[in-house]
């Protein structure tokens, strides 16, 4: 019992990290229904960045962390600018190589700065002892804490700003039609562009809170490729349209993750992930959370 | 082009088939050592990425997983390879490549009927995971004393004739399974099972309505493609001479997938044209130009090629959205100075 209890915190914890990257995925499948491959990447490139200057210049976690995210902003914009703008209207499957052009080129560029032999560890924000409950110890750490509430914060955050503000209401305008959206002077190429810097942004948290919970985390290829696999699971499972559907989505990843890992066996994660998926979907092909869709006739 | 060619569309695809091996043993017979072992990857990419073409290109459907399919036809054929002993190398070859087919044909099948329920970006997804969890499977240990574990399978290149060495054989092996792949599925496309799959890709509703079953047209689809992937994945494990979980990372069926939109999705001649460029971009172009611009770091030069495919895998999208078949479909328009596509 103690044992489940132990590993159901370990999920949520690691669930919480999958959520984010759901949820940078679902917000660029919602504005320009292209699935953003190049997630990993972004993530990736930006926690290295915030790993140079907090692990070798020992610059402060919080500065660092700023950094990445705003380092995300960047390229986030860049790269919908640049690369997404042109393929929006051709044939789909362009802007998923074009995504997947920009993972590769983002990896290589890391490679190229920060060389890809060796696997770095990220010190994480707190203590990573877990609480101990009477003379146990709970896989449920300070640093735990952080993850679970950063989220919560980023989650609540993007909800007020989509719900509550005249800029969510347009950016939400933009992603549902186009067209419409344009004829009252919404000026959508730019809130597109904005849609894909927050993603990244978020992604940027994600990655960092990601780095802290392993050592050896820190790689160019790797770790990173697997938790947008994971991301993009979460996302999938919890309906790619929802944003509540990307946090339950990832939770319920994490959770079930943690179980087999443990019950079962911890050398086929990625399996997991697939039998899940195919759970999920065989009994909601489009995922937990999205509205019923109606199929062009 | 005469009469009984234009007719009959079997015979044209076999004179075609014929004319290209001529050629295709030709090449082999002139090129070194090094090149006829460039040309055997390109040769069993050719194989998975008209597989995919078909699925992806002519019956809509997406997979970002056929590294997994490529991975049970290896596996198959290292499996089988030990157990089964002939005295006749190449009727061994030929059985345990079909083995190889059969078993990824009937993976296909399991996971096209799950596929026919999934649309788009589910599809995706679901492929996706597989593409990542299937290699893995090889490390639990319930399996890995079977699957020989993170370091795989060894797989014994078959002998060659006398006379012709093991380059070249396994080049001639690989380049005659790409024919006969593009034959046979330029037949299977121009068949009413071909127009049953463009249906349903453009249409489903229609194509229901015409009694097409949208369903078992889709799986077909998912087992055809997958059979042409177990062919590729063991033509490769006799390329590298082992089937284990490193050969087959995200970033192959990543490829694959580059390769098609790259030639030009739906074509025959497009899958061949984007295996030779993305094999060719991770073989030997981008280190060739990257020793011509001779770096000294070694991080960088390390990561060049990566990166060039990368950028050209970008670029080559923003420049011609519709591949090279597209383009070359284009400056024909030009040439003839016609507008009707």
């Amino acid at each position: 019992m103690f044992r489940f209890l132990n590993l159901t915190l370990n999920g949520v914890s690691l669930g919480m990290i999958y959520a984010a990257v759901a949820l940078a995925l679902v917000m660029i499948w919602r504005a320009t229904r292209i699935v953003n491959f190049a997630q990993g990447g972004m993530l990736m490139f930006t926690t290295f960045i915030a790993w140079d200057l907090a692990q070798r210049h020992h610059i402060n976690y919080w500065v660092a962390l700023a950094v990445a995210v705003g380092a995300g902003l960047v390229i986030g914009a860049v790269a919908e600018r640049l690369l997404v703008r042109p393929v929006e209207n051709g044939p789909p499957l362009n802007a998923v190589i074009v995504t997947l052009g920009l993972l590769i080129f983002l990896q290589a560029l890391a490679g190229m700065i920060w060389g890809n032999a060796q696997a770095h560890s990220y010190s994480p924000a707190y203590s990573i002892v877990g609480y101990s409950a009477g003379d146990r110890t709970l896989l449920f750490s300070p640093n735990d804490v952080y993850i679970v509430t950063a989220v919560l914060i980023v989650v609540v955050v993007l909800y007020l700003l989509f719900q509550r503000t005249s800029l969510g209401l347009q950016m939400r305008a933009a992603a549902f039609s186009p067209e419409v959206a344009r004829l009252l002077g919404v000026r959508v190429g730019r809130l597109l562009t904005l849609g894909w810097a927050i993603a990244a942004a978020l992604g940027a948290l994600a990655g960092i809170l990601a780095a802290g919970t392993q050592t050896g985390y820190v790689q160019t290829v790797g770790p990173f490729d697997a938790l947008l696999v994971y991301g993009f699971t979460a996302a999938v499972i919890g309906g790619l349209d929802s944003p509540i559907g990307a946090v339950i989505g990832g939770l319920l990843l994490g959770i079930v993750l943690s179980y087999a890992d443990s019950y079962v066996s911890n050398n086929i994660q990625t399996m997991y992930a697939f039998l899940i998926l195919i759970a999920v979907l065989m009994v909601r092909p489009n995922g937990l959370f999205s509205r019923s869709a109606a199929r062009r006739v | 082009m005469p009469a009984i060619l234009e007719r009959s569309t079997l015979l044209r695809h076999t004179l075609f088939a014929l004319v290209g091996i001529g050629v295709l043993l030709l090449l082999i017979h002139n090129l070194g050592d090094y090149r006829n072992s460039q040309l055997a990857p390109i040769a069993y990419t050719v194989c998975a990425a008209a597989g995919l073409t078909m699925l992806v290109g002519q019956s809509g459907q997406i997979s970002l997983g056929h590294g997994a399919f490529m991975a049970v036809g290896a596996y198959t054929f290292a499996l089988l390879q030990a157990k089964w002993t002939s005295s006749h190398p190449n009727v061994q070859l030929v059985g345990l490549l079909a083995a190889g087919v059969v078993v990824a044909a009937v993976f296909g099948a399991v996971v096209g009927v799950a596929a026919a329920r999934l649309r788009g970006p589910y599809l995706a997804g679901a492929t996706l995971a597989l593409a990542l969890g299937l290699p893995s499977l090889a490390s639990y240990e319930k399996l890995s004393d079977h699957l020989g574990g993170s370091t795989g399978l060894n797989v014994t290149s078959p002998n060659p004739p006398t006379g012709v060495n093991a380059y070249r054989w396994q080049s001639i092996i690989c380049c005659v399974s790409a024919v006969l792949v593009l034959w046979f599925l330029s037949n299977l496309s121009r068949s009413r099972v071909g127009r049953s799959f463009r249906a349903v890709r453009d249409d489903e509703v229609a194509a229901a309505l015409c009694g097409l079953s949208v369903a078992r047209v889709q799986v077909l689809a998912f087992v055809v493609s997958a059979g042409c992937a177990g062919l590729a994945g063991g033509l490769l494990a006799i390329i590298n001479l082992t089937a284990g979980p490193g050969a087959f990372p995200l970033s192959l069926s990543l490829s694959l997938l580059a390769a098609i939109v790259f030639g030009g999705l739906g074509s025959m001649a497009g899958a061949a044209y984007g295996s030779v460029l993305v094999v060719m971009l991770n073989l030997s172009w981008a280190q060739t130009l990257t020793d011509k611009l001779s770096i000294h770091s070694a991080k960088v030069a390390n990561n060049m090629p990566l990166m060039i495919y990368g950028v050209v895998l970008a670029v080559a999208m923003l420049a011609a959205p519709y591949g090279v078949q597209g383009a070359l479909h284009r400056l024909r328009m030009l040439a003839t100075g016609t507008r009707k596509s």
